[in-house]
């Protein structure tokens, strides 16, 4: 179970919340969880997000293993120039 | 990747940290070296595009009847060319309506149809020749003014994301992002101090000196060639590729030396029209453009318009900040607002803090990344009105940010929790710098601000080869913007044991190795480096299983030194040690060629923090701005190639001061840019400048093996706020609006009280 | 429009050629002669990426059309090392990392060869107004500025 906390204009598509629980083993399993109980939340989830776990920022990372006590947040796909 | 001994304070290098000549240097500096627009094939054609003289306009036809009679005409393509591939990606749709203009032009420049033909004479008398029919509509190029309800549409499907309920109508608001925690109307309600002041900055060039340019040359069996100067060829081929339905394997791309990107050549423009141009024509094509296409037609930064309210205590702790960014992304979605959104704020430990970002389009070229996209004007604003703070509460400027700076388990603005960060390393550090205490003149003011950029890793693909001779080709997979090249090669020579200069790195095109993404994002000494030491590492092995065959013993009992295979213990035999070279020599019989590989998309690319400090002397009759003296310190967490660090330090706080005294983008009341020039868009000169004098910092970052951090996006974000709170302090008059140009200057000092004048 | 045939000196060598009469001294260099050192960095004199010398007179090549190089002799990037070896200012640039992309470097060398051909001992001040025509994006001009006084120095110890 990984606490998830996503930004503050995503809250109208998660009735408010701020902190999700997802039962979740690794960020994939977590994204497509995410979708699946939150739709409105596919949109930004297709245009693409990166994920930071642990304070490390990960703009892939599928297989990234999620613990139960895995600070994770949702962020804007990372760009760069 | 983890840091190798993070428990030893710093590991001892012997070649990384030192400041060899790279290794393209030698062309580069006698002119063989061979950029974007250098290249030649037999039976080139010249291809030129024609661009809507328009801000906004419906393309009802385009009549290329009279230019294809034109003796020398070989191909003209137009919309009809460009059949919509995308199958719903809606932002490679984008891409492509910006490439080729479709339903309208939205933008004066946007590509409208283009001609390949055997002259550059030919091919401008075929540009006029065609004949397109616009219906001009009103236009908007102001993000203030086209969020305003009334103001002209762009896009009729666009419906406003993020906002409750959802607009019925639509607009020229893409989205609406928010970011924070805490209660900032509480927290307000303690401060003993607030500020609030509203903001706007101009849209900029990247500036690079090199135009766009390639060559493509497609064949009638469907696979082409492009030779581009682009910071990810990668990215040119797929994009391509699927913007023309054709495989990625039949598109072979190769990278030429780039003049210069800064995120501005990370996306495709002329590319995909010059291999429909070559296809059609069945010729090469080369495209190059003019420098006024490269204002008009590339992608410049968004301008910004931003409101700051930030409250403090006496003691000059922050209590709460707020803030809103609208930004403009030119006629398309896509705008770094939420990076903007994200940055602001983020060097500080906060309890209440919100930022709001608007996402606008209006009629201007589509925006593409600058170096730390959408931080260097949300940090502008933050840093003025902390400056402004700090003087109300008469604390030190840099005390008021070393009292408020976020450390390792802070929450950062934006979210996650912050492992170890270099930011109160690098203020305590300019606290003692002795830029602080010089003395300042009549009409001189010194200013600071600190910032920093996220940075990140990526896909990255590296193979090394040993020679017959014991010499090492080195292939990556990342174009070398700023000198890159002679890192990966001081990386891969540390490894291996071996002389820098018996490692020759080479940028292979997209057929001859795998993925690596953008040069950009501050990755490549980071994540191509990474991979340049584990395909060291991974040769290593190769190399001592060799000695442990030629030796007869187990490959445990084999270990690597200083460029010598050596058995590990006393109990693994009395051998000599063998060298590289003595290896390489005996690979053949010893089971073929040895090579090292490695592919990955790396992670754990740590921030990179910056204070910079500025002294300003501003002219009153004129107006005008001298940079005195400007000191930049940040942490690279391992500087590889030391030199080529503050380059980085360097390059961007230039055009960071570009930006805050001279550099914008001038609309006439036709939507047409007023200065697509060198003379009139004035980028810093070398006589504008004094030397700019850097500190490295080098707090290991613990996600690299020998600690790298990118830097080369930082150093763009503190200087704006830099040189305003140092004009502001010269001056006795807050300057809101960038860039800070003699004229602005003349009226904000006219509209100043004396009694002001006086205070400050 | 009838094409020109001229004949001028590059780096010392006499060379002829043949181009339209509204082609430029850069056109010429790169597209017809293969001296691509010179660059085309905006077409109207403001960059300097094109910078040549003209009877030992630096000049912007975009500036100059290619019929009027008839008579003259004209100095390029490629005609600055002797052979195999780099005039001091190329090897000061690499030495002092004055390049990053390296697009604006040819011109940098050739224009600040022009400034030590007319005066060996420039002041710093002296050297950043001499190069003010040269646009660099990338290095801050700094290290540039730093090679051109350590190149000048070594020159005058010569």
């Amino acid at each position: 179970m990984a606490n998830v906390l996503i930004w503050s204009s995503l809250r109208s598509h998660t009735g408010g919340q701020a902190n999700l629980q997802i039962e979740a083993g690794n960020v994939r399993e977590m994204l497509d969880k995410l979708g699946d109980s939150y739709p409105g939340l596919k949109p930004q989830l297709q245009r693409g997000v990166s994920v930071s776990i642990d304070g490390i920022i990960f703009r892939d990372g599928w297989l990234e293993p999620l613990k139960p006590e895995s600070e994770v947040v949702l962020l804007p796909r990372m760009v760069g120039g | 990747m983890p840091l190798d001994n993070p428990q030893s304070a710093a590991r001892k290098f012997n070649l990384v940290g030192t400041r060899p000549v790279r290794p393209d240097g030698v062309d580069k500096v006698t002119g063989r070296a061979r950029f974007g627009a250098d290249a030649v094939a037999p039976g080139m054609l010249v291809g030129r595009i024609l661009r809507s003289p328009h801000a906004h306009a419906k393309i009802k036809s385009i009549d290329t009847s009279k230019a294809e009679k034109l003796s020398g005409v070989k191909a003209i393509v137009t919309r009809d060319d460009f059949p919509d591939k995308t199958d719903g990606d809606a932002l490679l749709y984008d891409v492509l309506y910006n490439v080729m203009a479709r339903e309208k032009a939205l933008y004066e420049g946007h590509a409208v149809a283009a001609v390949a033909a055997t002259s550059a004479s030919v091919a401008r008398q075929a540009l006029k020749l065609i004949k397109v029919d616009y219906e001009v509509l009103p236009h908007v190029t102001d993000v203030d003014e086209a969020m305003k309800p009334g103001a002209p549409v762009l896009h009729p499907k666009m419906f406003t994301d993020g906002v409750e309920p959802k607009p019925k109508k639509a607009s020229n608001i893409v989205r609406r992002y928010e970011f924070g925690h805490g209660d900032v109307a509480a927290g307000f309600k303690h401060a003993d101090v607030i500020v609030e002041r509203s903001f706007k900055t101009e849209a900029t060039h990247q500036g690079y000196i090199e135009p766009h340019a390639c060559l493509a040359s497609f064949g009638p069996d469907g696979q082409a060639e492009l030779w581009v100067c682009t910071q990810g060829h990668f990215m040119v081929r797929d994009t391509c590729a699927r913007l023309l339905g054709m495989d990625v394997s039949k598109l072979r791309v190769t990278a030429s030396e780039i003049g210069g990107g800064f995120g501005g050549k990370t996306t495709v423009f002329i590319e995909p029209v010059a291999l429909v141009l070559s296809k059609k024509a069945n010729r090469p094509v080369k495209v190059v453009m003019t420098r006024e296409e490269v204002f008009k037609s590339t992608g410049p930064t968004s301008s910004a318009s931003m409101d700051v309210k930030i409250g403090a205590t006496r003691d000059g702790r922050i209590v709460s900040a707020d803030m809103e960014l609208r930004y403009q992304g030119g006629a398309f979605q896509g705008s770094p607002v939420e990076f903007g959104a994200m940055a602001a704020f983020a060097p500080y430990d906060l309890e209440n803090v919100r930022t709001i970002g608007y996402d606008v389009v209006c009629n201007r070229p589509k925006q593409a990344a600058y170096r730390a996209p959408g931080a260097p004007m949300a940090n502008f604003a933050v840093e003025s009105v902390i400056e402004e703070i700090a003087h109300k509460l008469n604390i030190p400027s840099i005390d008021m940010r070393i009292i408020n700076a976020a450390k390792e388990g802070t929450k950062s603005s934006y979210g996650p929790i912050y492992g170890p960060i270099g930011l109160r390393a690098t203020l305590e550090r300019a606290k003692e710098h002795p830029h602080f205490k010089a003395p300042l003149g009549k009409n001189q003011g010194r200013g600071m601000a600190c910032g920093f950029w996220f940075n990140f890793g990526g896909q990255s693909c590296v193979t090394m080869n040993v020679g017959i001779d014991g010499t090492v080709s080195l292939t990556v997979g990342s174009p070398d913007i700023g000198g890159s090249r002679a890192s990966m090669c001081l990386m891969t020579a540390e490894e291996l044991g071996i002389p820098y200069d018996k490692v020759r790195a080479v940028i292979a095109d997209t057929g001859t190795l795998g993925y690596s993404d953008v040069t950009d994002g501050s990755r490549t000494t980071f994540a191509t480096g990474m991979a340049c030491i584990q395909a060291a590492r991974d040769a290593i092995k190769k190399l001592c299983a060799r000695a442990a065959q030629i030796w007869g013993i187990s490959e445990e009992a084999v270990t690597w030194e200083n460029g010598y295979a050596k058995p590990a213990g006393p109990n693994a035999g009395d051998f000599a040690p063998l060298s590289l070279k003595e290896i390489a020599a005996q690979a053949a019989q010893t089971g073929g060629p040895i090579a090292g590989h490695y592919e990955l998309n790396a992670d754990g690319a740590g921030v990179s923090f910056a204070t910079h400090i500025c002294d300003a002397e501003v002219d009153p009759e004129t107006g005008f701005t001298k940079i005195t003296r400007y000191t930049v310190l940040q942490d690279a967490g391992k500087a590889v190639h030391p030199s080529y660090v503050e380059g980085q330090f360097q390059g961007g706080a230039v055009q960071g001061i570009g930006w805050a005294l001279n550099e914008e983008y001038i609309y006439g009341k036709d939507g047409r840019l007023q200065n697509a020039g060198f003379l009139d868009y004035r980028i810093p000169v070398c006589s504008d400048l004094p030397m700019i004098d850097t500190v490295i910092l080098e707090i290991p970052n613990p996600g690299h093996p020998y600690g790298v951090r990118g830097v080369g996006e930082t150093s763009i974000v503190p200087p704006l706020a830099t040189v305003a709170n140092a004009v502001s302090h010269a001056v006795g008059v807050r300057m809101t609006e960038l860039p800070i140009s003699p004229p602005k200057l003349l009226k904000a000092l006219e509209t100043l009280p004396q009694q002001k004048k006086a205070a400050e | 429009m009838s094409a020109v045939h001229v004949s001028a000196k590059i780096n010392g060598d006499t060379v002829e050629y043949v181009c339209e009469p509204d082609e430029t001294l850069l056109d010429v260099l790169r597209n017809r002669l293969g001296l691509t050192g010179a660059k085309e960095g905006c077409s109207t004199g403001d960059c300097g990426a094109c910078s040549v010398t003209i009877d030992g007179r630096l000049t912007c090549s975009c500036l100059v059309l290619g019929a009027e190089a008839e008579g003259r002799d004209i100095g390029t990037i490629e005609g600055m090392a002797k052979g195999d070896a780099l005039h001091p200012l190329q090897r000061k640039f690499l030495e002092h990392a004055a390049l990053q992309c390296g697009i604006c470097t040819p011109g940098f060398l050739v224009a600040a060869k022009s400034l030590l051909d007319h005066n060996p001992k420039p002041s710093e001040t002296e050297i950043r107004f001499a190069l003010a025509g040269n646009l660099c994006r990338c290095t801050g001009y700094d290290k540039i500025v730093r090679a051109v006084m350590d190149a000048a120095a070594e020159m005058r110890r010569a």
